[in-house]
């Protein structure tokens, strides 16, 4: 509805003079509503030129032309607090919370101490604060000019998010500002924005639990200011500045800089470890009380789950990256010696190999009899998984990387063009999605939905009936990470190191947690956490609705497969060589 | 798909004999498998065509509406099979003045007109490209654009809005305001799919108000987000299955308000026809009293 621009005064032509300037472009059609808007701007002009305090700025002149009102101001020099608050790189300091605290409640204070009528501000929130040169606090904005209506579906007043619940219900009292202050103030500890959050909604989000820095006293100041009632909360803007006072000198937060989040990390001890001849790039199966898993050095490894003694080794002639499939007594994987491979889980002794004409790093899907897999030779293959002879091929217009995802009778799988086909189990083609750049995420579906991510840094939602994205989710760059679901919430790495959870339904970031390097693991839910491995070495345990580290275990070299975990016990593959097991 | 069940877990029922369990390999699904699992369902795809109908009135009580409506139903032509398309609107302007159906219709309009221009080559042409927004960024913008809009052409008035897309079985929801969408099943269920942006539902959230106080709350009428308010329009939008063998009825409070959730499901069941469907909802609501401007659009997917 306005612009504040920055413009120099003239009228002082040998020195640079900066003012601000608040322009207000009137557009309503009606008369009436226009004279409205033109009374609150001289009224908030007339309001301010009464004023003296050095947290408000100072008025010079006022005008109206045309469909224009200006009004000139001191110009402050600075930023406001959101953008302080957003540009922040973490949390803000306690002390520096408080100091502005303890000035903001001196002007409300000194506002709300206004004769012959006591001032509300009614917009106290952290864009209408600005933090000048000297670090120092400016109270912007008493353009509140709308008067509340009852009776009426609801006219609003101040800003959602910050306002008091009884400024909803017409009542506007300095304790409404106090409460707006606690609101603006949990806003700038938390980083959590009260206008994406219910309204009132604080008490759900304790200060501590998001920011553990902050004291426990200044927590209990800022709850009192928001209490419910008007009557829990500080009875004026002085006691609450006497109680962030005494918060300063018990806590020394005036004098002292807050030390850093403490970070759980390892001393995690595995359970077991064993050591191949080369980089485990892939992710491990567990049957039957038997690790399968591949290995660059070309070998399937069985080892017993338990002790992490070896079984049996099985000799391809590529490193293999598939994650292995057992069905019916045998395990199936792809090599990047271009086979298939079908091996007995007993005996490790070759059962048929099934050749494409490219590397397969695709891992095998089976249902209905047939097994599916993709192939750097740009075909979806299905095999008759009994006697390992081709039932048809479906040719895509790249090399595919990814796992299918099959079910319902459907066959969903992307391509390195960035393709993202869903055939039926006959082979043909029900659609059809083109991303940016190449989809080597493998798919999930819930609902009616399948969710994949790419490399083109988006996580995608499609109706799995017939393609059309649903949502997109921007992810801070490309992913190969597969999404794991659990209640309504997704789960993605991607190449910037994040783990992303969102909601399914609406797409909005309930958490991201940022790792050290680039994720390519997949994240596995299990139980209440989440578990994740990332190129700086570590794998990831967090819990998965707050994103909040249970645990981490450094490995000596990147984790690019997925974890998996059966019975409390997590087993993962790294390129140190070696397979782990952990206690979850 | 029961041989296909069959085919898949069939084999695994034989050989569970008690002297097994020492294998320890059946460990309970986690919640993943579960929800996998539960996913699976229902998918089949057969042909199904979507069917609506709207009904309104001004009330017993107003002498003008406020309310706005857009009913679209067509069909759009997918890679394999033409799939339904339908865009519901309801928007209840707030304000007692004038600008409140000033709010409300260019809320619709412009939300409507927006969602239609994206979907223009699929529903007047033969498309050549796929569509470059999702879904939520198509209802996102055009709920915004209608924000903006109304922000400058009526400053100081504000609309509840109700938008559903349906695109195939699935309904995205974009939605501010205490305008309501629900799923109505064949069973007797009437499920609200929105949440109310009010002052008294969001009382009644936090544990303020009792179901009875919140009934006679004074301030029932007072919204805590609507659009055209506020910076920020932080509208809710998601997408949820269309109800199955159900309805999905998307009304203004002058209709929810008034008739008990049993008398629209009665309402419904009873009328042989859609059309009948609507006209006896609003007619419901007039009975009681109609102290508020009515406003019902009701569709389902056939077949």
């Amino acid at each position: 509805m306005g612009s504040v621009y920055r413009a120099r005064d003239l009228h002082f032509p040998n020195v640079v003079k900066l003012v601000a300037v608040k322009e207000m472009i009137n557009l309503a059609p009606d008369p009436i509503i226009r004279q409205t808007i033109v009374q609150n701007f001289e009224r908030e002009a007339n309001l301010l030129a009464t004023l003296n305090h050095l947290a408000i700025p100072r008025i010079y002149d006022y005008f109206t032309h045309n469909e224009h009102s200006y009004l000139v101001l001191e110009f402050v020099h600075g930023k406001d607090l959101e953008t302080v608050i957003t540009d922040a790189n973490g949390f803000l300091p306690e002390d520096q919370i408080i100091s502005w605290a303890i000035q903001l409640c001196d002007v409300l204070a000194y506002l709300h101490g206004h004769k012959p009528d006591p001032i509300i501000f009614r917009d106290m929130k952290p864009s209408n604060v600005m933090i000048n040169h000297n670090g120092d606090v400016i109270l912007v904005d008493f353009g509140i000019a709308k008067t509340f209506q009852t009776g009426q579906k609801g006219t609003m007043i101040g800003t959602e998010g910050y306002s008091p619940p009884e400024q909803y219900r017409g009542e506007a009292t300095p304790l409404a500002d106090i409460y707006s202050l606690g609101a603006a103030l949990h806003h700038a500890l938390t980083r959590r924005d009260p206008r994406l959050e219910p309204p009132f909604s604080f008490a759900e989000r304790p200060i501590r639990r998001i920011n553990q820095n902050i004291s426990s006293e200044l927590e209990a100041v800022i709850n009192t200011a928001l209490q419910y009632n008007p009557s829990d909360r500080f009875p004026s803007a002085m006691a609450m500045k006497d109680a962030l006072m005494n918060v300063a000198r018990k806590t020394g937060a005036l004098s002292k800089i807050a030390s850093s989040i403490p970070v759980p990390t390892g001393g995690i001890k595995p359970l077991w470890a064993f050591k191949c001849e080369d980089e485990i790039r892939g992710t491990p199966t567990l049957h039957q009380g038997m690790i399968f898993i591949g290995c660059y050095d070309n070998n399937l490894y069985s080892l017993n789950a338990a002790d992490g003694q070896f079984q049996w080794k099985y000799a391809t002639e590529g490193g293999i990256v598939s994650r292995p499939l057992v069905y019916d007594n045998n395990v199936f994987f792809g090599s990047e010696d271009k086979r298939l491979h079908v091996i007995s889980t007993r005996s490790g002794k070759v059962v048929w190999t099934y050749y494409t004409e490219g590397k397969i790093y695709s891992s095998p899907r089976i249902a209905d009899g047939h097994i599916f897999f993709g192939s750097e030779d740009q075909d979806l293959h299905a095999v008759n998984v009994n006697t390992g002879r081709a039932i048809w091929k479906f040719s895509a217009d790249s090399p595919i990387y990814s796992s299918p995802l099959v079910m319902n009778e459907m066959v969903y799988f992307g391509a390195e063009s960035g393709s993202f086909y869903a055939l039926d189990f006959r082979g043909t083609l029900k659609w059809r999605f083109q991303a940016k750049r190449a989809i080597t995420s493998s798919a999930v579906i819930k609902g009616q939905s399948v969710y994949v991510g790419s490399l083109d840094s988006t996580l995608y939602s499609l109706d799995a009936k017939n393609g059309w994205p649903i949502w997109k989710y921007r992810l801070g760059k490309g992913s190969v990470s597969s999404p794991a679901i659990a209640d309504d919430f997704i789960f993605i790495g991607a190449a910037d190191g994040f783990i992303y959870c969102v909601d399914v339904r609406t797409a909005k970031e309930v958490w991201r947690f940022k790792t050290e390097n680039q994720i390519s693991s997949s994240p596995t839910i299990y139980k209440d956490s989440i578990y994740c491995g990332s190129v700086d070495g570590s794998l990831y345990c967090l819990e998965y609705r707050s994103g909040r580290l249970r645990w981490k275990f450094e490995s000596k070299a990147a984790i690019t497969g997925s974890p998996i975990v059966f019975d409390d016990i997590v087993y993962v593959g790294s390129t140190d060589h070696h397979v782990y097991a952990l206690f979850a | 798909m029961a041989d296909f069940w069959k085919k898949l877990f069939g084999k695994k029922q034989e050989p569970e004999k008690p002297k097994q369990v020492d294998m320890a390999t059946t460990a309970p699904l986690s919640d993943q498998q579960i929800s996998s699992i539960m996913g699976m369902q229902n998918l089949r795809s057969e042909t199904k065509q979507l069917v609506a109908s709207v009904g309104q009135s001004v009330g017993k009580q107003r002498d003008h509406n406020e309310d706005s409506i857009l009913a679209l139903t067509s069909t759009i032509a997918g890679s394999a099979d033409s799939i339904p398309f339908g865009l519901y609107i309801v928007a209840d302007g707030m304000g007692g003045h004038q600008f409140g159906e000033v709010a409300s219709n260019a809320a619709v309009r412009i939300i409507g007109g927006n969602i239609t221009k994206k979907f223009h080559s699929y529903l007047y042409n033969l498309p050549t490209q796929s569509l470059q927004e999702s879904l939520q960024e198509v209802m996102e913008t055009s709920i915004n654009e209608a924000h903006q809009y109304v922000q400058r052409e009526a400053p100081g008035s504000g609309t509840t809005v109700t938008a559903a897309l349906v695109l195939g079985q699935q309904v995205t929801i974009a939605h501010v305001g205490d305008s309501r969408a629900y799923s109505i099943f064949l069973d007797g269920r009437i499920e609200p799919i929105t949440r109310d942006h009010s002052l008294v539902k969001r009382l009644e959230e936090l544990g303020h108000l009792s179901k009875d106080e919140a009934e006679n709350f004074p301030h029932r009428n007072v919204l805590i987000r609507a659009l055209g308010q506020g910076e920020l329009l932080e509208a809710d939008i998601f997408t949820v299955p269309f109800p199955h063998g159900g309805y999905l009825m998307i009304c203004s409070d002058g209709l929810w308000n008034v008739v008990s959730e049993k008398d629209i499901f009665r309402s419904i069941t009873e009328s042989p026809t859609l059309h009948r469907a609507c006209q006896s909802l609003v007619d419901a609501a007039n009975t009681a009293g109609g102290p508020d401007n009515i406003s019902v659009v009701l569709a389902q997917l056939i077949g």
